[in-house]
């Protein structure tokens, strides 16, 4: 080898690893806050696994604006105050273009306040109870208007049911889940005495007399079912109770708005046959981009037998929003992003397109869905359309009058259209 | 309502369905005809072409509807031929309905459910009862008869009136004078009508409930009305007796659960005054023991109980026995630093199980000698789980007094908790006794966890749900008493369940705590405290 071939070489070997080193020191920062840790990890992990492999898929494809994405994740332990000293640590310190996190509503509440005095971006992407539009949020998961209304119409139509029991567990979503399902209840013509709406503690593991109330309420001779917001740990002992007191998917339908594909891959799913859920998503829908999700999932994962859930769908619409948005704005500046976002549409997963709205809520579809024995759904209905996610509900006093819309000029989370006034909060 | 069409009657379908399997000739056109209607179908329609199947009087419709409740019956997505799949999974075997002929899956996307929703589930269900009126046995005819209440059709009336004549087993006769009566009821007849009322007045069945209170509402025959009122008045007495009896039933079970989670902790702080945080994570470990055993022997669940209970009992006693030789038995007398060491050693027990089986809850199963009710009258049932479960806590609680009253290891126990240097004195190697005892304690716990594996959550979290609970039952129930713990669970699940209905299950609770609390304040030592000079020291 001549003096000069050694030369260039070296001359190109230290060419390239000084791109390498460009390359590394700017990539766009992407902060995943999720629980690794903690009662909640349960169900965050998946969503962070999700994440990650949403950003090496983008990083395959060549990244964004000619750079990769690096994603950031942090534990906050399933501890609401964390959540709020992480979220201010992606942004101030780790310098992160954008947050997808929370699952939680008071994990999503702490985090709020810092994520509006920073001005940054979050995409959260868990059905909940509405009643909130942040200029520094997106709520990709579904609206009470996108889950329960359209469950409880099926119920309603298709099946008959004249008596309702609301039975949740004793926190801020079922409360206001149930008082908007309430309100609509009794405006379809309802009578009050065919309303039960029991709360019970978190993780509740004993309920016989509850199971044996619902069971006295429904034989009253008009068609029951029971609208659950039963959270997470406690469904397991509730849908054993239902099964070993007899009551079957026929006498009592019971329809779950937190029971997915994941919370039943750790049950014996036997007796719960029939009983229904409602989501924008199923494992079992019957598309090409579902098929390929499902694929890349298993193979990230390395585990042909996990599932995939309606939560990871909306990191899927969100997090390819995001990167549309950021691609037409040409620039990951959280503020003009925010701008772009609104009106953005990507494919979601059961075949259709999602639009991000001014309300920064997004368009999905509303399945129904009944529990299979293999733990998958069979899609019983879907709505015709895309169901537009309503960030104030038309169901409750003080809420009906308010629309959000972040567009300019009006910019505002919480415009009352009677008095014409924005309340001036930022949700 | 629907109760499932019992065992003997599932089998003699199944004979049909293999004799299906053979072609008919005269049939087969028929088949081939309705069962390319049937994959194509959606769900509104697949109720009108099994009943125009049905019309035709041939068997197969009905062998085809108890394979679709069973959700067996799958088709070929290409070929568009029916299947029974009993799994449908690579390598299973599945049996074309066409010819009986046996194919193996290669690929179980090929395959697809003939798919049915509640509404065709109902339907599907009453179909089978109407056919089970003629069953062999009296138990199926009356089973299909009370589920026929309130939904039979003017045909099938019309022909329970006809078998009702030939009929000879009296429970049976009782169901089908039910059926007839709601159908009077709801008809126009008035001399039918009140002769209903009578026949209802005497049943228990909650139908005959509904069917009188909606005849009421409706009805403005003044004493018709006033009869059905009286009957009303006497069903809700019943109702009332019943629904006591089932709360006391609800309590004791609730209590049995309390008992078994806390009996452990008697031992462990009880006996030996540690204060165990990690309890919880020890009854943890025995229902992660259940979820184990069943893996390792996924063809017999029925079974896998009995080598849960003794492996759990090993499991988590070494564990215990690590724990109390690897920490406590530094920390005796200092129970501050028990307290906060225990709580760590909680925390690493939780996290351990999130990474060995992942955070998300495991499913165990439920043999089926466990699952379903005993049903006493249409009123009250006692769920079997939870009859086994009392019986399983009070066995335990036998058996592990007996080990502390007649063993040697129980003499040794007690006397090194009464006077540690006396006992040594006389030879007793008290170490020895620790660790043996904290193992006993945890072994306990671990046996706890295969019961609780059968009612609630497989999770890493199932430990704290206990703890709060187990330290309360053992608190008020008197430090270092086994009856105590006994009396104690019982009576505050006892408690918790006569308040729950009119309190709601949130302040039910909380009043319970508050109710421990005043206690204590009171009585310090518990229900049953020990006395003389060791429970001075």
């Amino acid at each position: 080898m001549s003096k000069s071939t050694m030369f260039k070489s070296a001359a190109l070997a230290l060419a390239v690893s000084a791109t390498n080193l460009v390359m590394a020191a700017d990539t766009i920062k992407v902060g995943v806050l999720h629980s690794l840790s903690g009662t909640m990890a349960i169900s965050e992990t998946t969503l962070k696994d999700t994440m990650l492999m949403l950003i090496e898929e983008q990083n395959k494809k060549g990244g964004l604006l000619g750079k990769q994405l690096e994603p950031v994740v942090v534990d906050p332990a399933s501890n609401w105050p964390l959540f709020a000293e992480k979220a201010r640590e992606l942004v101030e310190k780790e310098k992160v273009d954008a947050i997808f996190g929370c699952w939680t509503s008071v994990s999503r509440k702490s985090v709020l306040p810092v994520i509006e005095e920073l001005d940054s971006l979050m995409f959260y992407p868990v059905q909940y109870e509405g009643e909130e539009s942040s200029k520094n949020v997106f709520y990709t998961g579904a609206a009470p208007n996108q889950q329960a209304i359209p469950a409880v119409d099926y119920l309603m139509n298709e099946l008959g049911v004249e008596r309702w029991v609301l039975a949740g567990t004793d926190y801020v979503y079922p409360r206001t889940t149930n008082k908007i399902l309430d309100a609509y209840l009794k405006a379809a013509g309802v009578a009050e005495e065919d309303i039960m709406v029991n709360y019970t503690p978190f993780g509740h593991s004993d309920w016989q007399s509850i199971v044996s109330d619902i069971k006295k309420f429904g034989s009253a001779g008009k068609k029951t079912a029971v609208v659950s917001t039963i959270n997470g740990d406690a469904n397991v002992p509730f849908y054993k109770e239902l099964g070993s007191q007899g009551i079957s998917s026929e006498d009592i339908p019971v329809v779950a708005f937190s029971v997915g594909e994941e919370e039943l891959s750790g049950m014996d799913t036997g007796p719960l046959v029939g009983h229904l859920a409602a989501w924008n998503y199923f494992m079992s829908v019957d598309s090409e981009v579902n098929d390929e999700f499902i694929e890349n999932w298993h193979s990230f994962i390395g585990n042909e037998d996990r599932v995939t859930n309606d939560p990871m769908e909306a990191h899927y619409i969100g997090f390819n929003m995001w990167a549309k948005a950021v691609e037409k704005a040409g620039t990951t500046d959280p503020s003009a992003v925010q701008d772009a976002l609104i009106g953005v549409s990507v494919p979601n997963l059961t075949g259709g397109l999602s639009t991000m709205m001014p309300n920064h809520h997004i368009s999905k579809p509303v399945l129904i869905g009944e529990i299979q024995d293999d733990g998958q759904f069979e899609v019983v209905s879907s709505t015709s359309g895309l169901v537009v996610g309503d960030a104030w509900s038309d169901f409750l006093e003080g809420s009906k009058d308010l629309i959000s819309d972040w567009r300019q000029p009006l910019s505002c989370g919480n415009y009352n259209v009677k008095t014409a006034t924005c309340s001036g909060q930022n949700f | 309502m629907i109760r499932s069409v019992s065992k003997s009657l599932l089998s003699s379908l199944m004979l049909i369905i293999s004799l299906l399997a053979l072609p008919v000739l005269a049939g087969e056109a028929e088949f081939n005809q309705y069962e390319e209607k049937l994959t194509k179908a959606k769900f509104t329609e697949k109720s009108r072409i099994i009943s125009d199947w049905m019309a035709t009087g041939s068997g197969e419709a009905l062998s085809l509807v108890q394979l679709m409740l069973d959700s067996q019956l799958y088709y070929h997505k290409k070929e568009k031929q029916l299947y029974r799949v009993e799994k449908a999974e690579k390598g299973a075997e599945a049996i074309r309905l066409r010819d009986g002929s046996l194919v193996v899956i290669d690929n179980k996307r090929h395959f697809k459910r003939v798919s049915i929703n509640n509404t065709l589930r109902s339907e599907f269900g009453a179909l089978l009862s109407t056919a089970a009126l003629l069953a062999e046995s009296p138990a199926d005819r009356r089973s299909a008869a009370l589920d026929l209440i309130g939904t039979a059709t003017p045909e099938v009336v019309g022909q329970l009136r006809e078998l009702i004549k030939s009929e000879s087993d009296s429970s049976v006769l009782e169901a089908f004078n039910i059926v007839l009566a709601v159908a009077d009821l709801n008809g126009d007849n008035t001399t039918r009508a009140a002769k209903a009322i009578t026949t209802l007045a005497d049943t228990l069945e909650p139908a005959a409930l509904a069917a009188l209170t909606q005849f009421v509402e409706r009805s403005s025959d003044e004493v018709l009305v006033a009869a059905a009122n009286k009957a009303i008045q006497t069903h809700q007495d019943q109702a009332s007796f019943y629904s006591g009896v089932e709360t006391v039933y609800f309590g004791l079970s609730l209590g049995s659960v309390l008992v078994l989670a806390g009996i452990g902790l008697a031992i462990t702080f009880g006996v030996m005054g540690v204060i165990n945080m990690a309890h919880g994570e020890l009854i943890m470990i025995g229902a992660y023991t259940t979820y184990v055993v069943q893996l390792l022997m996924p063809n017999s669940i029925e079974y896998s109980l009995f080598v849960a209970i003794p492996a759990a009992f090993v499991v988590s006693g070494l564990v215990g026995i690590a724990i109390e030789r690897g920490v406590i038995r530094f920390l005796y007398g200092r129970p501050l630093e028990t307290l906060l060491a225990t709580f760590g050693i909680s925390l690493v027990l939780q996290q351990a199980v999130r990474s060995i089986f992942s955070p998300l809850n495991r499913s165990v199963e439920t043999p089926s000698w466990m699952a379903g009710s005993i049903e006493i009258n249409p009123l009250l049932s006692l769920t079997e789980s939870r009859l086994y479960i009392i019986f399983f806590c009070l066995f335990v609680f036998v058996a592990l007094s007996l080990v502390m009253k007649r063993t040697r290891l129980g003499l040794q126990v007690r006397a090194v908790s009464q006077n540690r240097a006396m006992a040594r004195a006389m030879g007793v190697r008290s170490e020895w006794v620790d660790a043996m005892t904290f193992g006993l304690g945890s072994g306990v716990a671990g046996v706890a966890g295969v019961a609780l594996s059968q009612l609630t959550n497989v999770g890493p979290n199932l430990g704290q749900a206990y703890i709060i609970d187990s330290f309360m039952v053992v608190v008020f129930g008197g430090v270092g008493n086994l009856w105590g713990t006994l009396v104690a669970g019982l009576s505050l699940g006892l408690a918790n369940k006569v308040m729950e209905p009119w309190a709601g299950a949130v302040l039910a609770k909380i009043l319970v705590l508050v109710f421990i609390i005043l206690f204590i304040q009171k009585r310090p030592r518990g229900l049953f405290p020990q006395r003389g000079r060791a429970a001075e020291g």
